[in-house]
């Protein structure tokens, strides 16, 4: 988890066109330093992870510390440092899933696609999460594929779900 | 889903909702929550309007609605002027949606909300507008009599006479903590400050099992925006915050839309109702950590850091956001504000027990046949919940405990099923009220490893500042696991209780002080399990992988 040192921050890839967004973002925050977590969001919503440079970057947008702005990209656990696979799964592990037998999904998924919490596979095609709860308790267990909600999940439905991706 | 024509998969225009100019005879309101969205019900609901034009229906309505509650039988369509419920209607199953389609033409058919166990126990306060309204449409929140309260309090009321009526409704924290919320209005209101208050809604609900906000923030969020700034114009204050947790993108993208409509609308933003108080909303959204639910750590949050708590005093309404006295109430809080002022401390007052008064909104979850969003009057039985309205549980399952509060919560046993729910029963059992996850379990779930598993989680979000719980934590989740694979000792378990009474003292903040309570609860009603899987080396419950006693260390260590 280390940063590169900013002497020479000014210029992360900006010729790149989806900075705009981001700078779009941080001109209507005023460029405050308490908005440094929206920001971070846009960035992860526009490039899907935050790399040093991002983060070199909005530190000084912000006018905050690189030091802090690590502290905060790596505190909250949905911001995420490595990029992500094309498809993402996560499994719920919240009470109702849990009870429900979501370990023995997420066992599954650890089994076939080799990786952990976190991981994506070396062909980067999924990457394998966790969540603590998704609020879609009376669905347990739940699973979200790429953004998209399943209820009542399966070892063998969310296997065959990847597949068909 | 259908995809209109064309080389490129060109995004399909959004279906309007098909409301008659004339007088409405019936409605199929279509809810889209997350949890029937989840099983298609926006197709339900595209389906049902093409069905309604081809029949030629003109004095009928299809509305997008928030949660109708009864999750477990999505996806759902209520025609409430039949008062009827239709459950499990698909876009793909042409019988389900005729069934909706000749209850609005005035057929008979589907399940009569009147008399359903589920639906006849339910006070509605919180859940008054849910399932009534379209959330992504003001006009239908104000048609329902919304933001009259607020329009009442700023052009009739003083600050101080809202004050009095918010306390004596005797409504308490529906965060969980049951602090009298009139008392904290009140503190805040008194707190001096020459350079503004703030107003915070706490919407990071991270209580696994709980899913209370996130319903009201999908289904009614203009309700919360009324009740926020019904406390500004109390307290006054004139900016407010809603903090939602980043899991919750559907109650984000609606309140989104709530604001903006609101502030056109005029409710909020300058001059209320021509009136001299002004109220802007901001939204915040969170990052995915637990911990920000506790109201320092969240107003941490705010401000752009590290969601770490600090010690209190001082409390948020002497000193908050930006060092500013601070106001900070759940979502269901703001939600229960303006009934009252509408209808009355004194109808408020007599609802509920004790002193817990008025209703509760419920996440029912877990071995329960009826799973879904309740609402009920604070003293019903555990039982009536349960059984009542959650049906049992299924396939014959027998009841083993329920669990409430979340993982600074407990499990209760069925020898207190006939408890009455209140904050103070719920404490005396060594529980918490919480926030409203209710998940009941069957004789398949193990206790010890229930106690595990919130063990992990408060390990994992423990935000590390105090080392009680950082450390604590991660002990006794470590002894934990050496219980449920068979390993441990009378003296870990005792090990286990004097560390968890020593976290329970000592932690910072409420994480941490609560993290030992599924363990104390489960050890209360439930020791004989742990019992089982230290002297027997079973798991009664058969969910614990017990380690074959060669690779055990307890033999080594001779212990026992």
């Amino acid at each position: 988890m280390t940063m590169a040192p900013v002497e020479a921050p000014p210029s992360p890839p900006r010729e790149d066109k989806r900075w705009r967004q981001v700078d779009v973002k941080i001109r209507r925050l005023g460029a405050r330093p308490d908005g440094l977590i929206e920001v971070l969001h846009t960035v992860q919503e526009v490039f899907g992870f935050l790399d040093d440079d991002a983060l070199g970057y909005v530190s000084e947008a912000l006018g905050v510390p690189p030091s802090r702005v690590l502290g905060v990209a790596t505190f909250y656990s949905h911001f995420v440092r490595k990029p992500q696979g094309l498809h993402t799964c996560v499994v719920c592990m919240g009470t109702a899933c849990y009870i429900n037998g979501a370990s023995a999904i997420f066992e599954r998924l650890h089994g076939t696609l080799g990786i952990d919490a976190g991981g994506t596979t070396p062909d980067g095609r999924v990457s394998l999460l966790r969540a603590r709860c998704l609020g879609a308790c009376s669905m347990a267990p739940a699973v979200v594929v790429d953004d998209e909600v399943h209820g009542r999940m399966s070892p063998d439905g969310v296997e065959q779900m990847l597949e068909a991706l | 889903m259908t995809e209109t024509g064309g080389a490129t998969p060109a995004r399909r225009r959004r279906q309007e909702p098909l409301i008659p100019d004339g007088p409405v005879r019936a409605s199929a309101n279509v809810c889209q929550a997350a949890g029937c969205l989840s099983m298609q019900s926006d197709a339900v609901f595209d389906s049902l309007c093409e069905r309604v034009a081809a029949s030629g229906l003109t004095d009928v309505a299809v509305r997008r609605v928030g949660c109708l509650g009864l999750c477990a039988a999505g996806p759902l369509v209520a025609v409430p002027e039949r008062e009827r419920l239709f459950d499990h209607v698909t876009a793909g199953d042409d019988a389900s949606l005729d069934a909706v389609v000749t209850s609005l033409s005035g057929g008979e058919g589907g399940r009569p909300i009147a008399s359903d166990p589920f639906f006849s126990h339910q006070v509605k306060v919180v859940l008054e507008h849910c399932g009534r309204i379209d959330p992504e449409r003001v006009e239908d929140y104000v048609a329902e009599g919304g933001y009259e309260a607020l329009t009442k309090v700023v052009t009739t009321m003083t600050p101080a006479e809202v004050l009095a009526e918010v306390t004596h409704s005797g409504l308490r924290g529906r965060g969980g903590g049951g602090y009298p919320t009139g008392l904290k209005w009140t503190t805040v209101a008194k707190a001096e400050s020459a350079d503004g208050k703030y107003v915070v809604c706490n919407g990071d609900e991270g209580d696994p099992g709980a899913f209370m906000d996130r319903s009201v923030l999908e289904s009614s969020p203009q309700q919360v925006l009324e009740g926020m700034a019904i406390a500004g114009y109390a307290v006054g204050a004139a900016h407010g915050y809603v903090y939602v947790r980043a899991e919750y993108p559907l109650a984000v993208k609606r309140l989104t839309t709530a604001i903006r409509q609101a502030e056109r609308a005029g409710l909020l933003g300058q001059r209320i109702a021509d009136s001299s108080f002004s109220f802007e909303v901001q939204l915040r959204i969170g990052a995915g950590a637990f911990v920000c639910g506790e109201e320092t750590a969240l107003i941490a949050s705010i401000e752009g850091g590290r969601g770490t708590p600090r010690p209190r005093p001082p409390y948020p309404a002497a000193s908050g956001l930006w060092g500013k006295p601070t106001l900070i109430n759940n979502v269901e809080t703001f939600s229960s504000i303006a009934a009252i002022i509408n209808r009355g401390a004194a109808w408020y007052q007599a609802i509920g027990t004790g002193r817990s008064r008025g209703t509760k909104v419920f996440a029912l979850a877990g071995s329960v046949v009826n799973t879904g969003l309740i609402e009920v009057p604070l003293g019903l039985t555990l039982r009536e919940i349960v059984f009542d309205i959650g049906g049992g549980l299924p396939g014959g399952g027998r009841f083993k405990a329920v669990q409430t509060g979340g993982p600074s919560g407990g499990c209760m046993p069925e020898e207190l099923l006939d408890m009455q729910v209140s904050y103070e029963s719920l404490a005396e059992a060594g529980s918490i009220m919480g926030s409203g996850g209710m998940i009941v379990m069957d004789q398949g779930t193990c206790m010890v490893d229930v106690a595990k598993f919130f063990m992990d989680f408060c390990r994992e979000e423990s935000c590390g500042k105090c080392v009680p719980c950082r450390v604590g934590t991660t002990q006794m989740h470590g002894l934990l696991d050496r219980i449920t694979r068979g390993l441990a000792s009378r003296e870990d378990l005792a090990e286990l209780e004097d560390l968890a009474a020593m976290v329970r003292e000592t932690s910072l903040c409420g994480l941490g002080q609560g993290a030992p309570n599924p363990v104390f609860s489960t050890l209360r009603y439930f020791r004989d399990e742990y019992l089982a899987h230290i002297d027997d080396r079973v798991c009664p419950a058969g969910v614990c992988k017990i380690e074959p006693v060669e690779a055990g260390a307890r033999v080594a260590e001779g212990v026992r």
